[in-house]
């Protein structure tokens, strides 16, 4: 089982670092929604998932990763904003942040579907 | 001291290669180097992008060939 998902790139051909993509996962179900959307952009080959619990345990590859990011976008479930509260406090403030709360998204009423999911691809895709 | 460098095999890979080997030398360190050109231990790493440079375990480089001062400072 690999850390996160996504294919490692190579950086010669002068390629630019990588687009990663933050989830809060948390566990509700918008935690679960930012996810999923996470996952689905990663196989969809938009941006590479990795993993939150990467950046608040310094884990050393994820971290210096993420350092050479071509860009970071966050994606939290709800006002509460883990996921971009934890990269900022690991010195990540170049952060393009989604909020699904702010898309409509209730906490507690949110559905998980391909539906829901679609919608919050479209608006990640403005900042990928 | 362990070295290992991450990568497929390309010209920036073997460039921080030979950086590492000679940063190693000039420091006079007594090291064991090995490449790892595959994928799935590569992302064990939770490296996104190669080449990428790994001392006693943890990952100082990313994505680029340090120069040879950068080496010493990340072998010291």
């Amino acid at each position: 089982m690999s850390t996160m998902q996504g294919e490692c790139g190579c950086s010669c051909g002068g390629n630019a670092g990588p687009k990663i993509i933050f989830s809060c996962s948390g566990c509700a179900d918008v935690g679960e929604l930012a996810d999923q959307a996470a996952r689905k952009l990663t196989r969809d080959g938009a941006g590479k998932m990795a993993c939150l619990a990467g950046i608040s345990g310094r884990v050393s590859g994820i971290v210096k990763s993420t350092e050479i990011a071509q860009s970071i976008l966050a994606i939290d479930g709800c006002p509460l904003d883990c996921a971009r509260k934890t990269l900022e406090i690991a010195g990540f403030t170049r952060v393009n942040h989604l909020r699904l709360s702010d898309l409509g998204f209730e906490k507690g009423k949110a559905e998980v579907s391909a539906s829901s999911i679609a919608s919050v691809i479209s608006k990640a895709m403005i900042y990928l | 001291m362990k070295i290992q460098v991450l990568g497929p095999g390309c010209a920036k890979c073997t460039k921080l290669l030979e950086t590492a080997a000679a940063a190693a030398k000039e420091l006079g360190l007594d090291y064991e180097m090995e490449k790892i050109a595959d994928i799935n231990q590569i992302m064990s790493f939770g490296v996104m992008m190669t080449p990428g440079l790994v001392v006693d375990g943890e990952v100082k480089s990313v994505g680029k060939v340090p120069s040879l001062d950068e080496m010493k400072k990340f072998l010291r």
